[in-house]
C-alpha cells in the first residue's frame, strides 16, 4: 500500500484542518500521512467508548450503516470498541469512511484491526499526522482527537463514559464550531456518564439519521430501506404450529435492545429451559433475536 | 532349604501373582533380596528381621537368599513383607499356604500395617486361583468385596503365623454390602435456585455422557452444578463399582469414597495439580491420576484456563480413547479414564464479561480472545455443549416456584439411558457422545423441518464440520430423553442454544 504526504496548502488538503489555525495555541496541522483516497469531507465523526456495551456497539454499527448508505463520509479513530463498529458499518453499507490513527501509518495497530486496516485503505482512507513508524503514546490520542473533529461537521458521541476519549473530541469539536451530538443512553451503570452529560450541557440528542438533515440534505427523508423494520410475525413460517407462534411473541415482545437474562424470560412466561431453549432457538434462526455471553438475549435488530 | 509364598505385585490396575522363595544356606550371615526390586523391597530386610525377631521367632544366623519370581517383573512397595516373612518362617516349621496369598508390610513390633493397592491385588489373585488371603486387618473390608475368597485380616505376624499352623482360629472378612454405605450424594438440583439452561444441560450431560463447558463469573454457582451432575448420573454396575475402589485403593483414597458405593465419583482437581496428579504417574508405584479417580463419574476442572497448557493437552487421550496410559521407566500401565467432563471458566479474565449490574467488564477485545483461545484445540472440540451461569440477581434467586429435585431428572436420565443401551445393540456405541461422523447420520435421524433448520442454522452461523457433529449428538441425546424416535425441529433448536459463542 503505498502512503504519500499532504501538506498545508496543497490542492487537495481538506479544508477543514486549516480551522484548526484559528485556535489558540499551536494545534495547526503542517502536514499529514495518508494510506487510501480521501473521500468527500467534511464527513461526520462517530466517536466513543472502547469497552463499549453490545448496545453501543449496535448503535455505532447502525449510525455508520446509515451515513455511509446516503453517501456521507463516517469519520472515525480506529480504535476497538465503538470507533471499529462505526467504520464497520459504514463500509458494509458501501460507503466510505476515514480512520484517524494515534500511531505513524506502518505500524500494526491496534492488532485485532488487521483487516479492517486493508478495507478501510480501499474504501476510503487512513489519516495520521505522525512519521510512518511512530509508537502508539498515550498522548498521541487526544491529539488527534482534533482532527477527527476537523474532518468532520458534527461529532456524533455514542456511549462515552466519564473519562472517555470521546469527550475529548467533543471539546474540541465546540472549540471548532462543530456541532455536537451525543446518543442517549441508560442512566444506570457507567457506560453512559459521559454522552448523558452532554446531553445535559446542551449536546443535541441523536436519535435517528434525521437529526443530521441540517447539516447534510441526503439525510432528511428516510428511505424505504432503512425504515425500522417491523419484526414479522416470528415463527411465522406455515410450518411451525400455532401454539409456538403465540409463544415465540410473546418471548419476543421480552426482548429488547437492551440485553435481558434468559433466566427471566423463562420466569416471566412461566417456560422450563428447554421450552424457552426451543423458542428462542427459532427467533434466532429468523434472525430476530441474538444470544449474547452472559446467558443474555438482546434483539438482533431494531 | 527352600521355602515359598504366595504375594502380589501391581501393575496399573492389574498385577501378577508373585511366588516368593526363601532359601536358607550355610555361610557367613547374609541376608538378600533380588528379583527386580525397588527400594522400598530392598528395605524390607530390616523390617523382616526386627519383625521376625520381636513377633517371638528365631531370625536363622546363616545365610538368606529371597527371590521374587518371576524375576523380570519390576516390584514396588512395601506389601511383600508379610510374604517374605512366612516363607522365611516355613523354612523351619510346618506351615501349610495351599492356595494361601499374604499381603502386608510389616511393623518392626512384628505388627501387620495396612498397604495400597489390595484390592486389585486380590481381584488379580482370586482370578488366578487363589482362595484364601491374608491381609492386613485395615485392608480387609476391601479385600472382601472380591467374590469367592476368603479374606482373613491379621494386625501381627504372629497371629498370622498361628493362625497358618491351624492354632489360632480367624473368622473369614464378610464382604460388605455393595451400595450400602453410600457416598453423599453431593448437591441436589432442587437446592440450586434458577439457572435453569445449565441445568437442563447437566441433564443432557447426564444422559449422553456429553462434556460441558460452564461460562460464568466467580459466585455463580459452578461448582454446586457440576457437583449436581454426579447426583444424576444412574448408579454404576457392581463391576464398574469395583474397578472404581480398585483405582481408589490403588491411590490409597479408599478414605475419601467407600470401596462399596455405587455412586459415580466426583473429582474437583485444583489447577495447581501435578500432570501425575491429573493423569496418573508418580516416583513409586504407576498411580493413578484424577482422570482415574473420575472413572464412571464427572471430572470437574475449575477455572479451567488457568491449567497448565500440556495438562489439558494431556487430558486429550482420556477424552478419545476413555482410558490413559501412563509411561514410566519401567514400562506403561494402562488405567480406565471414562468420565464425563465439566469445565468451568470465566467468560474473560476478570469475569464480568456479559454482567448486567456491577462495574462491568475491563478487559479488552484481544485479552478475551487470548484468554478464550486457551480452551481451544483439542479439548474444544471434545466438548459438546457450552452453558452460561451468569450469576443472578435477587429477582431470579428468590423468585417463586419449586426446583426440580434431583430425583425426577435422574429418572428422565436412565429413560435416556435404557434407550441408548437398546441402540448400542446396533451401533456398538454406548453413549451418545462417543458417536461419530459416520454413525451420527444413521442414529440421529433427522425430520424434514429439523433439516431446514438444521440448513438454515448452517447458513447463518457458518458452522464447522464439527460444529455439525456436536448439535447432531447432543440432539440425539435430547430426543432420547423425550422418548422420540426422530430427531425433530424442537428437538434441533434446543441442541443449537447449547452449542456456545464460538464464532
Amino acid at each position: 500500500m503505498t502512503r504519500h504526504r499532504l501538506a498545508a496548502g496543497d490542492g487537495c488538503w481538506p479544508p477543514g484542518l486549516a480551522d484548526l489555525d484559528q485556535l489558540s495555541g499551536s494545534c495547526g496541522v503542517r502536514s499529514i500521512w495518508l494510506e487510501g483516497e480521501l473521500p468527500p469531507l467534511p464527513g461526520v465523526a462517530v466517536v466513543g467508548s472502547r469497552q463499549a456495551t453490545f448496545a453501543g456497539l449496535e448503535a455505532a454499527r447502525r449510525i455508520g450503516a446509515d451515513l455511509g448508505r446516503r453517501g456521507v463520509t463516517v469519520v472515525s479513530g480506529f480504535a476497538l470498541g465503538v470507533d471499529a463498529a462505526a467504520h464497520r458499518g459504514c463500509l458494509a453499507a458501501g460507503g466510505q469512511t476515514v480512520a484517524v490513527l494515534g500511531c505513524g501509518l506502518a505500524v500494526d495497530y491496534p492488532r485485532s484491526h488487521r483487516s479492517l486496516r486493508t478495507e478501510v485503505s480501499l474504501r476510503g482512507a487512513l489519516v495520521s499526522e505522525y512519521t510512518a513508524w511512530d509508537v502508539p503514546r498515550a498522548w498521541h490520542f487526544p491529539h488527534r482527537n482534533r482532527i477527527i473533529a476537523a474532518l468532520s461537521r458534527a461529532v456524533v458521541v455514542v456511549e462515552a463514559g466519564e473519562k472517555s476519549g470521546a469527550l475529548s473530541t467533543a471539546r474540541w469539536a465546540a472549540d471548532l464550531g462543530r456541532e455536537v451530538l451525543a446518543v442517549p443512553g441508560s442512566i444506570l451503570g457507567l457506560a453512559n456518564q459521559g454522552s448523558n452529560r452532554l446531553l445535559r450541557d446542551g449536546a443535541r440528542p441523536y436519535l435517528d439519521v434525521s437529526d443530521l438533515a441540517d447539516l447534510f440534505p441526503e439525510c432528511a427523508a428516510p428511505r424505504p430501506s432503512d425504515r425500522r423494520r417491523r419484526p414479522e410475525r416470528p415463527g411465522g413460517e406455515r410450518s411451525t404450529p400455532l401454539g409456538a407462534r403465540d409463544d415465540a411473541a410473546r418471548v419476543l415482545a421480552l426482548v429488547s435492545a437492551e440485553p435481558v437474562p434468559r433466566e427471566l424470560i423463562g420466569r416471566a412466561l412461566g417456560l422450563r429451559a428447554s421450552g424457552l431453549a426451543v423458542l428462542l432457538g427459532e427467533l434466532e434462526l429468523e434472525g430476530h433475536v441474538r444470544s449474547l455471553p452472559g446467558g443474555l438475549v438482546a434483539r438482533a435488530r431494531w | 532349604m527352600v521355602a515359598t509364598a504366595i504375594s502380589c505385585a501391581v501393575q496399573g490396575l492389574s498385577g501378577i501373582p508373585v511366588t516368593v522363595e526363601v532359601d536358607v544356606a550355610n555361610g557367613l550371615p547374609a541376608f538378600t533380596i533380588v528379583g527386580l526390586t525397588d527400594r522400598a523391597i530392598q528395605e524390607a530386610r530390616e523390617r523382616v528381621r526386627a519383625a521376625v525377631r520381636n513377633a517371638g521367632f528365631d531370625f536363622p544366623q546363616r545365610r538368606v537368599t529371597v527371590n521374587l519370581a518371576p524375576a523380570e517383573v519390576p516390584k514396588e512397595g512395601s506389601g511383600f513383607d508379610l510374604a517374605i516373612a512366612v516363607a522365611l518362617l516355613r523354612t523351619g516349621r510346618e506351615l501349610p499356604l495351599d492356595d494361601v496369598a499374604c499381603i502386608g508390610e510389616l511393623a518392626l513390633d512384628g505388627g501387620v500395617r495396612g498397604v495400597i493397592g489390595v484390592l486389585p491385588m486380590a481381584r488379580r489373585l482370586a482370578a488366578s486361583g487363589i482362595r484364601r488371603l491374608i491381609v492386613p486387618a485395615e485392608n480387609a473390608a476391601e479385600a472382601a468385596l472380591v467374590e469367592g475368597t476368603e479374606v482373613i485380616g491379621v494386625e501381627s505376624l504372629a497371629v498370622a503365623v498361628a493362625y497358618l499352623e491351624g492354632r489360632l482360629a480367624l473368622t473369614p472378612m464378610a464382604a460388605p454390602p455393595m451400595g450400602e454405605l453410600a457416598a453423599p450424594g453431593g448437591v441436589d438440583l432442587a437446592a440450586i435456585r434458577g439457572q435453569s439452561l445449565a441445568k437442563r444441560a447437566l441433564e443432557i450431560a447426564a444422559a449422553g455422557r456429553h462434556n460441558l463447558l460452564m461460562l460464568g463469573p466467580p459466585g455463580a454457582g459452578k461448582t454446586m452444578l457440576a457437583r449436581a451432575l454426579a447426583g444424576l448420573l444412574p448408579d454404576l454396575g457392581a463391576d464398574e463399582a469395583l474397578e472404581v475402589a480398585s483405582l481408589y485403593s490403588l491411590r490409597g483414597r479408599l478414605s475419601d469414597r467407600p470401596a462399596t458405593s455405587l455412586r459415580p465419583p466426583f473429582r474437583a482437581p485444583h489447577h495447581s495439580v501435578s500432570r501425575a496428579g491429573l493423569i496418573g504417574g508418580g516416583a513409586g508405584l504407576a498411580q493413578p491420576g484424577e482422570v482415574s479417580l473420575a472413572h464412571g463419574g464427572v471430572l470437574f476442572l475449575d477455572e479451567v484456563c488457568e491449567f497448565p497448557r500440556a495438562h489439558l493437552e494431556a487430558l486429550r487421550q482420556p477424552l478419545e480413547e476413555r482410558q490413559v496410559g501412563v509411561t514410566r521407566v519401567r514400562g506403561t500401565v494402562t488405567f480406565p479414564a471414562d468420565f464425563v467432563l465439566v469445565a468451568a471458566a470465566n467468560p474473560c479474565p476478570c469475569g464480568r464479561l456479559g454482567q448486567r449490574e456491577g462495574p462491568g467488564c475491563r478487559c479488552s477485545e484481544d485479552v478475551v480472545v487470548r484468554y478464550q483461545a486457551r480452551l481451544s484445540g483439542p479439548m474444544r472440540d471434545r466438548i459438546d455443549m457450552v452453558a452460561d451461569v451468569p450469576r443472578l440477581g435477587g429477582e431470579a434467586l428468590f423468585g417463586s416456584g419449586a426446583e426440580e429435585p434431583t430425583a425426577t431428572v435422574r429418572e428422565r436420565v436412565a429413560g435416556a439411558r435404557a434407550r441408548q443401551a437398546e441402540r448400542a445393540a446396533s451401533t456398538g456405541v454406548a453413549a451418545n457422545a462417543l458417536l461419530g461422523a459416520e454413525q451420527l447420520v444413521a442414529v440421529a435421524r433427522l425430520d424434514v423441518r429439523a433439516l431446514d433448520a438444521l440448513t438454515t442454522a448452517g447458513e447463518r452461523w457458518r458452522l464447522s464440520a464439527r460444529a455439525y457433529h456436536r448439535v447432531l449428538r447432543v440432539s440425539r441425546t435430547i430426543a432420547d430423553l423425550a422418548g422420540e424416535e426422530r430427531v425433530t425441529r424442537q428437538v434441533l433448536l434446543e441442541a443449537f442454544q447449547l452449542r456456545g459463542q464460538s464464532q
